[in-house]
């Protein structure tokens, strides 16, 4: 089960998602984050907190961003979990989906 | 490793590096091949090229090690090392500092400048492709076009070049899941996995395209395709097998380590990708050399196809977007990691440490020295304590202000590149000769001079020196001479960049001068006076000064410049054998010996370096501002009247003798105060006008005294003294601009 804490301070919103994010919970999932995008202008996703997380989850997260761009709005992902960032690197796909401010040098820091 | 840690060092030792691979290639040119310059050159290469690879700086890395393949080949002598590829290498040594730089402003991400690089690595495969027939290694590198970077900034093309790998290595892997293999239980995640255990992933690229909008998007389906170079041992059936069982339900082609075209361009037309975003993957994933996807393309455009699906258009620019709004985040990143970036380092020999370590220590003891000389009430023992912390702290303070002191080797270094680059742009034989290397200078005057010096040598040998026939015309060597020097002088740095061209024509120069209304025709004036007018900003146009056979070009700013630094820049100058401009600069711009003298009850400081003596001035009234020194007429300047300070209450005044360069003039003060040393503090906006004030510094009692700008007061002596009635009335409103 997966679980969404909901943080708002004006504008800006955080979300931080508790639990696995695969192919288990992907309807959930799509339909909880689609929907905090479509009510915020801001919205950070904290993904500290995944335990699980596959193809299925990226495609959610390569959605989102695109959705983001669509609607002008802003959306990063933030506190990439361990399990998250391991997915990341395999499909190459930090660049797109890594914390814009943070993950470029971790991920390059790690390699070195 | 963090590279924001270590940026400051990485750049440091790039560039030093950078220098040594310069002074070597310079060396060949000139005095001819040995192992050891080539060794050196190489090694400068290979260690720019590892340290960039520790942090993940791809571009740099990738375009090193083409320059290092080259060199490798040189060092091997499988190539000969030839007048052009010095010229590259050197063009290749700029832009590797271009790079450099990039990574100093934190834009790495940046490629500074695309079409030179891939001009360069073009010219540099030439040479490598001279000697080998296969595929030469450093193709793979070859730079992936800026809409490839786009795509996989964090891509794993690090591994690709250090994989020594040649392209063909490689085997090429392309998946296309069927949309239901993740409902079926089977993650792509997975097999990608299990295929690292087979071998080494190196590159893998994602595909996204086929994602739909979010309103379409089945969070069940899966949309996405994957391209894979991969290294490995095993035979195309183990490599298959990893794919068992979602072979049947996607798209799976698997090409085999040196394919051949033909076989990339099935694979490229049986994808479901538009044929140039696919062949720019296989190109940024080493799959294919960029000459090698022209081919194919080549190959099929020749068939009738239709136009470009206009979806493309809107991949790219989905694909443009994310990096876009990643660069302003990152932008606004900047300002803030720049005052971390700042830190410059400064290289410290250890024994000058050791020595400020020691003197630290003494002063430690002298303080517990003090203390009991306090606690047991010893007059006579706290004036000794007193005076060996006073001693102290003078010796630390020389000794710390080393440290900042670096040899001006360091801005000279750049210029036999300068000097060889510019002498055959203009077809002139140029030699430059360089003395007083070792002098120093601080640290911080280092950067700042590099780009007036560099102004200076680059009019020396563009309007001063001759060319080869002139020369011999005016019965001189053909081979013209160009010396840059320095040395230290009373508290100062001297440099002085020399040439023996044709020198300046003082009579053109003043000609020009009175037309351009800067001079009145009946002013009488100096050589030195003339040359100084070449540094007015009337006088910097090109045009004007090709025409006067003399300099000017922007020496307004090189006087600025330097003015800014506290120093002076003079022109001397023979006409026909030669022209030399001299640069003084003061030693420190931190802590200064100065001479308190008093006007009035404000407190004045002159640094102690350029007072010569000072003299009791007696009854002695004025009449001329000149005064009799032994015999020399000397001009001297009341500092009461500069400052528009209120009439002493009596006593003796005193002249202080002033000296800078070869000029001296006297300030007159109601009292000599003496010795004391001075931190310089620098001085608000609203003084910036005001020249002759240098900085201020706070007194032992608290009160702040302002710093005078001894060339400043010389120049205002002077100017009284040459032109009674004019300097006078400009000295009047200089004394009211101290109030705005």
């Amino acid at each position: 089960m997966t679980e969404f804490v909901h943080q708002s301070d004006g504008e800006r919103s955080l979300c931080v998602v508790h639990g696995e994010l695969n192919i288990y919970s992907a309807a959930q999932v799509r339909e909880e984050l689609l929907h905090s995008l479509g009510s915020h202008r801001q919205l950070e996703i904290d993904l500290g907190a995944v335990s699980d997380f596959d193809s299925t989850g990226v495609q959610i997260l390569l959605v989102l961003k695109r959705e983001a761009q669509h609607l002008g709005k802003q959306l990063a992902f933030i506190h990439h979990s361990p399990a998250v960032r391991e997915v990341l690197d395999l499909l190459n796909l930090v660049g797109e989906l890594g914390d814009p401010l943070v993950i470029p040098l971790d991920a390059q820091g790690g390699r070195g | 490793m963090n590279l924001d840690e270590a940026r400051g060092a990485l750049v440091q030792e790039g560039r030093e590096l950078l220098a040594a691979m310069e002074e070597a290639l310079l060396d060949i040119e000139t005095s001819g091949y040995t192992d050891e310059r080539v060794n050196a050159i190489f090694r400068a290469a290979h260690t720019i090229k590892g340290s960039a690879g520790l942090f993940g700086l791809d571009s740099l890395v990738s375009f090193t090690h083409v320059v290092e393949s080259l060199l490798d080949k040189v060092r091997n002598s499988e190539i000969e090392l030839n007048g052009n590829m010095l010229s590259l290498l050197l063009t290749c040594g700029d832009y590797i500092g271009s790079l450099i730089s990039a990574v100093e402003h934190g834009n790495e991400l940046d490629e500074p400048n695309p079409t030179l690089r891939q001009h360069l690595i073009d010219q540099l495969n030439e040479y490598l492709q001279s000697t080998t027939a296969e595929a030469p290694p450093a193709e793979v590198e070859s730079p992936p076009t800026a809409n490839q970077e786009l795509v996989a900034p964090q891509s794993g093309k690090v591994d690709v070049l250090e994989g020594e790998a040649v392209s063909s290595d490689l085997w090429h892997i392309s998946l296309r899941p069927n949309g239901d293999v993740l409902r079926n239980g089977m993650d792509p995640l997975s097999f990608f996995r299990y295929l690292g255990k087979l071998g080494r992933i190196v590159y893998l690229h994602t595909l996204t395209d086929n994602l739909p909008e979010a309103a379409a998007f089945d969070a069940e389906t899966s949309y996405l395709g994957f391209e894979i170079e991969f290294e490995s041992d095993a035979s195309k059936q183990e490599i298959e097998d990893v794919f068992e069982f979602i072979r049947e339900d996607s798209q799976l082609l698997i090409l085999p380590p040196r394919s051949l075209i033909q076989s990339h361009m099935t694979l490229i037309e049986s994808l479901p990708e538009c044929p140039r975003r696919l062949g720019e993957i296989l190109v940024s994933s080493g799959a294919l050399t960029p000459h090698e996807l022209e081919r194919v393309l080549a190959q099929q455009d020749s068939a009738p196809q239709p136009p470009p699906p206009l979806g493309t258009l809107l991949v790219e620019e989905q694909l443009v977007a994310p990096p876009v709004v990643s660069a302003a985040l990152h932008k606004q990143k900047q300002s803030e990691e720049r005052r971390v970036h700042e830190q410059v380092f400064v290289k410290v020999e250890a024994n000058k440490l050791d020595n400020l370590i020691d003197l630290v220590g003494e002063l430690v003891i002298a303080g517990a020295a003090a203390s009991l000389s306090i606690k047991l009430n010893d007059v006579a023992a706290m004036a000794e304590a007193n005076e060996s912390v006073t001693a102290l702290v003078e010796r630390i303070r020389d000794a710390s202000l080393t440290l900042r002191m670096v040899a001006i080797g360091e801005v000279f270094q750049r210029f036999p590149r300068v000097v060889r680059d510019i002498s055959k742009e203009l077809g002139k034989d140029i030699e430059l000769l360089v003395t007083g290397a070792e002098t120093a200078l601080d640290k911080s005057m280092v950067e700042k001079l590099a780009d007036p010096l560099m102004h200076i040598v680059r009019n020396a040998m563009d309007h001063g020196i001759e060319t080869g026939e002139q020369r011999l015309a005016s019965g001189k060597t053909a081979r013209g001479a160009l010396r840059l020097n320095a040395y230290h002088e009373s508290g100062s740095i001297v440099i002085e960049v020399k040439d023996d061209g044709r020198g300046l024509d003082s009579e053109r120069i003043l000609a020009k001068a009175i037309e351009k209304g800067l001079v009145q025709p009946e002013q009488v004036l100096s050589d030195s006076e003339v040359f100084r007018l070449i540094f007015e900003p009337g006088f910097s146009t090109a045009a004007q000064i090709t025409n006067l056979s003399g300099r000017g070009v922007g020496m307004d700013v090189v006087r600025r410049n330097i003015e800014q630094l506290r120093g002076e820049v003079e022109v001397l100058s023979d006409f026909g054998l030669g022209t030399t401009v001299r640069i003084r600069l003061p030693l420190t711009l931190a802590i200064i010996d100065g001479f308190q003298v008093k006007v009035a009850n404000e407190v004045f400081v002159l640094p102690l370096d350029q007072v010569i003596e000072c003299i009791d001035l007696g009854e002695q009234i004025d009449a001329n501002d000149l005064f009799n020194l032994r015999g020399e007429a000397l001009p001297y300047v009341h500092l009461r009247e500069l400052f528009g300070l209120p009439a002493s209450t009596g006593g003796r005044e005193s002249l202080v003798v002033l000296q800078f360069g070869t000029q001296r003039a006297g300030v007159v003060v109601d009292q000599l105060i003496g010795e004391s040393q001075a931190v310089i503090k620098p001085l608000g906006h609203i003084f910036a006008r005001n020249k002759i004030l240098s900085g201020s510094t706070i007194l032992g009692d608290g009160s702040v005294a302002l710093i005078l700008d001894v060339p400043q007061l010389i120049q205002k002596a002077i100017e009284a003294n040459h032109l009674p009635s004019p300097a006078r009335a400009t000295a009047q409103p200089n004394a009211l601009q101290m109030t705005h």
